[in-house]
C-alpha cells in the first residue's frame, strides 16, 4: 500500500466516527470533554456551532452518531451521545450574550424561507449574522415545523422548541406567521427576494386503499392526526386502537394514542422485527409502555358495519428469512383484529401543489425536486430547496446540515460566485504529550457500562399529554455516561523516521491495533496484522518504510481505544496524540468579494 | 513509567486457547521499565508463549535475580509463582523449588550482569546440574539498572553512551553453555518475535536445561552509535542459522513438512522442534560443530541465533541424576518428610 496521506482531513475525520457519522459533524468528543469539566456553556455552544438546535436534537435526534460510535465495536453499547447533548442544554447559563449577532448594517439582499421547520431556521442563523433580511413564511400560527406538529410533547416540549427557535428569530429573521405561500409564481413574480429557500417539507402521509378505507371517519393518517393533536383539535380515540406501520411515527402515534384514553394499543407490522423502521430506542419506549407489537401481519381490508368501524383483517405470514433476506413468504390465512380506530403511519411523501408549473423548478413524477446535492439548487438557480422538501422525509439533523449547505449556496449566489466552488474542509492537529508520558487528555479506559436515562414513572406520565417522560442524565450518571468517550479526535500520529522498531508500541497497545510488517496490498496486508483487520469501513494506515529494516507501521484504525499508551511507550516519540479539529466551513467562513449592486 | 495503566480492554476477536484464555490473561503488572527496551518486547513473547502452550498460570514458576531484566517476571503470568532472588543467585532458588516440586514449569529470567559476573558461578552449576528450566538471559551488554556500566558480555571496542571504549574481551553465554555441555542452547533477538515465541515454547519443554541468550537493547544506555547491543547494529550483524518451529502434542499432525529440509525433533512431553536448516552447513546436534561456527561467526561480528543446539537423547537431567521425589515435597504426608525428633535425636547421638 501506498503510505497514508494523513494531511487529507477526511483521514482523521473518517477516525472520530461520531462526526463523521453526523450529518451536520459536530464535534461530539469535544463537547463531551467540556461537559465533563463541567463546561456546559461552552458545550452546548460547540454544539450549536454546527448543529443549531443543542436541546432539541439532545431529546429527540436520530442519532446516527451513536450506531457509528467506535465504543459500540469494543462493548456493544456506544457512548449516550444524544442524551449528553441534552446535559449540555440543561445545564448551561444564559448564551444570549454568545450567540452570533446580525450587523446593523444589512448587505441588501433579501431571501424568502418557505416555511419554519428546522431547515429554514438554520438557513435564516447562517445568513442573518452576514446581513441578509431573512422573511421566513410558515403556513401555521407557530414556528417550527414537525419538531411541534408531529413530535410529540412527551419526547420534546414546546418551552424547549420556543427557545432555540427564539435564538434565531430574535437575531432579526421577519418571521411572517399564518402566511402560507399559496403561488410560487407570485412570490418570483414579485421580484422582492434575491434567493427563495424551499423548507415546507414533506408534508402528505402515505394512504393505504383497501376495501372500506372510505367507508369510516376513524382511519387516520398519522402526521395529519399528530398535528391535530397538537393543536389540540383531537382530544381522545377509541378505547382499541390499530397503528399500521412501524417507523417513527408510528411510535409516536401509538404512545399518542394511550394519552388520549386508549388501552389497547397494537402497532400491526407486516414483518418481523429485524425489518422495523423504527429506532431500537423508540421501540424500547413504547413497548415499555405496555404497546403491543404484533408482527407478521399484513393489513387486507378494514371491516366497517353500517358505517362503523369494527376492525381489521389481516393476512397472517410466515417467511423463511436467510442473511437478513426474505427468501419465501407464505400465508397462513386471514386473522382479524377488532378495534375503534385505525392510524395509518406507512411513511410521507412531497407534495408541492403551490409550486407552479412553467417556473423552470422542475420536479419528478413523485413530486420530489430536481435538487443538486451539494449546492441544494434547484433547476430555477434562484431557487433552493432543503430538509424534507428536497430529497423526501429524512430527520432534523439533516435538515439542518441542508440548511448550512444552501446558506453557502444562497451566499455565494447572491455574490455572483459560483456555488460549486466551496471551502474544502480542514484539519488541524496539536500535540497532547505533557513531558515523557503524560497526556494532557484523560487517556484512562474507562470500563463503566452505558448509563440508562431515568424516565417519569408509568403511571405519572399518563396524567397529561404534555409531561416529557425523559428526565435527562442526573450530574452523577452524566459524570459517568462521558468517561466513556474514548476521545476518538485526539489522534494517532506517525512519525516513520524516527521509529527504531522496538515493539513497544505493539506490544503495549491493549487492543492489537499495530503490527509492523512488510508491505503489501491492502487485502493481503489486511489478513497479516496482530488482529486481522476484518472491518472494510475502517482505514489502515500505512507508514513510510521504516528506517531500519524497510518495513512499515500499520494501524488498524478500527478499534483503537485511543488511550495513547503507543506514545507513552515510544522511546522516539515517533507516535505522538495530537488532537485534531475539523473544521467544517459555514456560510460564514467564505471568502466572498464585496456585495455587487 | 507510564501514568496508566494497559486497560483489560482487549480486540473483541482475541482468540482463546484450549484452556479458555485470552493472550491478555497471561500478562502480568505494568511494565515499569523504560519505554522502548527489548526486555519489554521479551515479556510480551514470553505471553504469547504461554498462552500458546495453554499453559496454566499456577504451573509456572518465574524465577530472576537483580537487573531491569530480572524485574520483568513481574510483567508476565500475574496467577504464576515467583521468587526474585538476591543478585545472581536465582539458579540456587530455580535448583532448590525445582528439588521440591518437579511437577512445574520453571521459568528463569537473568540479565547479562546477573548472570555473566556476579551470578556466573552459580550459572555454570546449574548448567552442569542440567536444572530443568528455561534461562533466560536478556543481554544487552551493559548493567541497565546501575545506569549503564559496561557488562561482561561488552564486546571489545563497543562504546558507552558517555564515550568510553569497552577493552575487556566478552564472555559469550552461547559458547559458555556449550563448552559446559547444555543440552538446549539458542540465541535471539527481542525484535524477533517469530524466532523468540517457538523457542521460547521449545525451551519450556525440553528436559533439562535450556539456554536462550536474547538480545536485548537496553533503549537507554546502549542504543547509541557505535554500541554493538543497540537495534540497529544487532538487525545489521543478525544471522539466523536454524529456523525453529514449536508444534504442539495436539497439532503434531497437521504440520507437513517438506522432506529433508527439516529436522523434527520430539520432545519428552511428546511435542515437537521441526528445525529448518537456513545454512546447509549447519548442524545443530553437533555440539563442537556448532561450537566452532559461532565462534567463527562471532569474529566476524556476527551474532548467529536460532536454535543452536539441542540435544534430547541426553539423560543427564536434574531429576534423573540426583533421584528426586517425583511427587512434590508438598504432597508428602508431614510424618514421611520430617523424621521426627526422637529420629533426629538418635542420628545426633550417632556423631556425639
Ligand atoms: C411523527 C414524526 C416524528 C418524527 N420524529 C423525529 C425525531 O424524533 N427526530 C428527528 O430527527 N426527526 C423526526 N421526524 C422528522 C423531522 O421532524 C423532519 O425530518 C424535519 O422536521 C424536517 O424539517 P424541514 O425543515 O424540512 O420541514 P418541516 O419540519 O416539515 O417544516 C416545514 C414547515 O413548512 C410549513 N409549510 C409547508 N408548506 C408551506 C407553505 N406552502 N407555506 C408556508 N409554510 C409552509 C409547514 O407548516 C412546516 O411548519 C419526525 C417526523 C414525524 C412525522
Ligand atoms: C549484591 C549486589 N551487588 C550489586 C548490585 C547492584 N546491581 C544492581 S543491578 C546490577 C546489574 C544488572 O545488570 P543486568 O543483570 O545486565 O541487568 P539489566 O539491568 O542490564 O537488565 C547491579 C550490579 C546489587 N543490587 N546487589
Ligand atoms: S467514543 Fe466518543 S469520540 Fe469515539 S465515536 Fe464514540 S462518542 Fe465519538
Ligand atoms: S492509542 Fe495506541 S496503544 Fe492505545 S489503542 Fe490506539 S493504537 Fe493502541
Ligand atoms: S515504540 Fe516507537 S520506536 Fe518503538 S516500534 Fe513503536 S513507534 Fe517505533
Ligand atoms: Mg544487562
Amino acid at each position: 500500500m501506498e503510505p497514508t496521506d494523513t494531511s487529507k482531513p477526511d483521514y482523521f475525520h473518517r477516525v472520530v466516527d461520531c462526526q463523521w457519522a453526523c450529518p451536520a459533524h459536530t464535534d461530539v468528543p469535544e463537547y463531551i470533554r467540556l461537559i465533563a469539566q463541567g463546561e456546559f456553556t461552552e458545550a452546548y455552544m460547540v454544539n450549536r456551532e454546527s448543529n443549531v438546535f443543542p436541546g432539541i436534537l439532545g431529546r429527540v435526534c436520530d442519532r446516527p452518531c451513536e450506531p457509528a460510535c467506535r465504543r459500540g465495536r469494543i462493548e456493544e453499547k456506544p457512548v449516550a451521545i444524544c442524551r449528553l447533548k441534552r446535559v449540555a442544554s440543561d445545564n448551561r447559563d444564559d448564551i444570549t450574550a454568545l450567540l452570533p449577532k446580525a450587523p446593523r448594517e444589512k448587505n441588501g439582499k433579501r431571501i424568502a424561507c418557505i416555511g419554519a421547520g428546522p431547515a429554514s431556521l438554520t438557513v435564516a442563523n447562517d445568513l442573518l449574522p452576514l446581513g441578509y433580511e431573512v422573511t421566513i413564511f410558515e403556513q401555521y400560527g407557530v414556528p417550527g415545523g414537525l419538531m411541534r406538529t408531529n413530535i410529540p410533547a412527551f419526547r420534546l416540549p414546546a418551552n424547549v422548541l420556543d427557545e432555540e427557535i427564539g435564538y434565531i428569530v430574535d437575531m432579526g429573521a421577519d418571521l411572517k406567521l399564518n402566511t402560507p405561500i399559496k403561488s410560487m409564481k407570485r412570490l418570483l413574480d414579485a421580484q422582492e427576494f434575491d434567493a427563495v429557500f424551499v423548507g415546507s417539507g414533506a408534508p402528505k402521509g402515505k394512504e393505504l386503499d383497501l376495501p372500506g378505507r372510505r367507508d369510516t371517519d376513524r382511519i387516520h393518517i398519522g402526521i395529519t392526526w399528530l398535528e391535530s393533536v397538537a393543536f389540540g383539535h383531537v382530544e381522545s380515540v377509541g378505547e382499541r386502537v390499530l397503528i399500521i406501520g412501524v417507523g417513527n411515527t408510528a411510535m409516536d402515534c401509538c404512545r399518542s394514542s394511550l394519552r388520549l384514553g386508549a388501552k389497547d394499543v397494537k402497532v400491526m407490522a407486516r414483518k418481523p422485527r429485524q425489518f422495523f423502521k423504527a429506532s431500537e430506542w423508540e421501540l424500547e419506549d413504547a413497548e415499555a409502555e405496555k404497546v403491543d407489537i404484533v408482527i407478521n401481519h399484513a393489513p387486507k381490508s378494514f371491516v366497517v358495519e353500517g358505517g362503523r368501524l369494527m376492525g381489521m383483517m389481516f393476512e397472517k405470514l410466515e417467511y423463511d428469512i436467510e442473511n437478513g433476506d426474505i427468501k419465501a413468504t407464505r400465508s397462513l390465512g386471514d386473522v382479524f383484529f377488532p378495534c375503534d380506530d385505525v392510524i395509518l403511519a406507512i411513511g410521507q411523501e412531497n407534495a408541492f401543489p403551490w409550486i407552479e408549473k412553467g417556473l423552470g423548478i422542475e420536479l419528478d413524477k413523485w413530486n420530489v425536486p430536481k435538487v443538486n446535492a451539494t449546492t441544494f439548487q434547484s433547476t430555477r438557480p434562484e431557487v433552493f430547496f432543503g430538509g424534507d422538501a428536497a430529497f423526501g422525509p429524512k430527520n432534523i439533523i439533516w435538515s439542518v446540515e441542508h440548511g448550512h449547505q444552501a446558506a453557502i449556496s444562497i451566499h455565494k449566489f447572491c455574490h455572483d460566485e459560483a456555488i460549486e466552488q466551496r471551502m474544502p474542509r480542514g484539519v488541524s492537529l496539536s500535540s497532547r504529550k505533557m513531558g515523557m508520558h503524560e497526556l494532557a487528555y484523560k487517556n484512562e479506559y474507562n470500563g463503566v457500562e452505558r448509563r440508562l436515562v431515568p424516565h417519569v414513572g408509568l403511571v405519572e406520565r399518563f396524567k397529561k399529554i404534555n409531561i416529557e417522560v425523559e428526565l435527562g442524565f442526573t450530574a452523577e450518571e452524566a459524570a459517568l455516561e462521558v468517561q466513556r468517550c474514548l476521545n476518538c479526535d485526539v489522534q494517532t500520529v506517525f512519525a516513520a523516521k524516527l521509529c527504531i522498531e522496538c515493539d513497544a508500541c505493539i506490544d503495549i497497545c491493549p487492543v492489537d491495533c499495530l503490527t509492523i510488517a512488510p508491505n503489501g496490498p491492502e487485502a493481503d496486508l489486511r489478513a497479516r496484522l496482530t488482529a486481522p483487520a476484518t472491518n472494510p469501513s475502517q482505514a489502515l494506515y500505512v507508514s513510510a518504510a521504516l528506517p531500519q529494516t524497510g518495513r512499515v507501521m500499520v494501524k488498524d484504525e478500527d478499534v483503537c481505544v485511543h488511550c495513547g499508551l503507543c506514545a507513552e511507550r515510544c522511546p522516539t516519540a515517533a507516535w505522538d496524540m495530537q488532537k485534531s479539529t475539523i473544521r467544517i466551513p459555514f456560510a460564514i467562513d467564505e471568502e466572498v468579494r464585496a456585495c455587487p449592486a | 513509567m507510564s501514568y496508566i495503566n494497559k486497560p483489560k480492554v482487549a480486540h473483541p476477536s482475541l482468540p482463546t486457547n484450549s484452556l479458555g484464555l485470552t493472550r491478555r490473561q497471561y500478562e502480568g503488572s505494568m511494565s515499569t521499565l523504560c519505554a522502548g527496551c527489548g526486555h519489554d518486547s521479551v515479556t510480551a513473547a514470553i505471553v504469547e508463549a504461554c498462552w500458546g502452550l495453554s499453559l496454566q498460570p499456577e504451573q509456572l514458576v518465574k524465577l530472576s535475580g537483580i537487573g531491569c531484566s530480572s524485574k520483568t517476571t513481574a510483567y508476565f503470568v500475574g496467577g504464576s509463582h515467583g521468587f526474585n532472588s538476591v543478585h545472581g543467585r536465582m539458579p540456587s532458588i530455580a535448583s532448590g523449588a525445582n528439588a521440591a516440586n518437579r511437577g512445574l514449569t520453571y521459568v528463569g529470567i537473568s540479565g547479562d550482569g546477573d548472570s555473566l559476573s556476579i551470578g556466573i558461578g552459580q550459572l555454570v552449576h546449574a548448567i552442569r546440574r542440567n536444572v530443568n528450566m528455561l534461562y533466560l538471559i536478556e543481554n544487552n551488554g551493559v548493567y541497565g539498572l546501575t545506569k549503564g556500566q559496561f557488562s561482561a558480555s561488552a564486546d571489545v571496542g563497543t562504546k558507552a553512551k558517555r564515550g568510553e571504549t569497552n577493552s575487556s574481551p566478552p564472555i559469550d553465554p552461547v559458547l559458555l553453555a556449550l563448552t559446559l555441555g547444555a543440552t538446549f542452547v539458542a540465541r535471539s533477538f527481542s525484535g524477533d518475535k517469530a524466532q523468540l515465541v517457538p523457542l521460547i515454547q521449545a525451551g519450556m519443554r525440553h528436559n533439562g536445561f535450556a539456554l536462550i541468550d536474547v538480545l536485548s537493547p537496553c533503549v537507554t544506555f546502549n542504543d547509541h552509535e557505535g554500541s554493538t547491543k543497540s537495534y540497529g547494529f544487532t538487525r545489521e550483524h543478525y544471522h539466523a542459522a536454524v529456523e525453529a518451529d514449536f508444534v504442539p502434542r495436539a497439532e503434531e499432525i497437521a504440520v507437513n513438512y517438506p522432506e529433508g529440509e527439516a529436522i523434527p525433533v520430539s520432545l519428552h512431553d511428546g511435542s515437537r522442534v521441526v528445525l529448518r536448516k537456513l545454512d546447509p552447513s549447519y548442524d545443530p546436534k553437533d555440539r563442537t560443530a556448532a561450537y566452532h561456527y559461532i565462534e567463527n561467526k562471532l569474529k566476524q561480528n556476527e551474532y548467529v541465533t536460532g536454535l543452536i543446539h539441542i540435544d534430547e537423547a541426553d539423560n543427564t537431567e536434574f531429576h534423573n541424576l540426583n533421584r528426586t521425589a517425583k511427587t512434590p515435597l508438598n504432597s508428602i504426608p508431614f510424618e514421611k518428610l520430617s523424621p521426627g525428633s526422637a529420629t533426629l535425636h538418635k542420628l545426633m547421638t550417632r556423631y556425639r
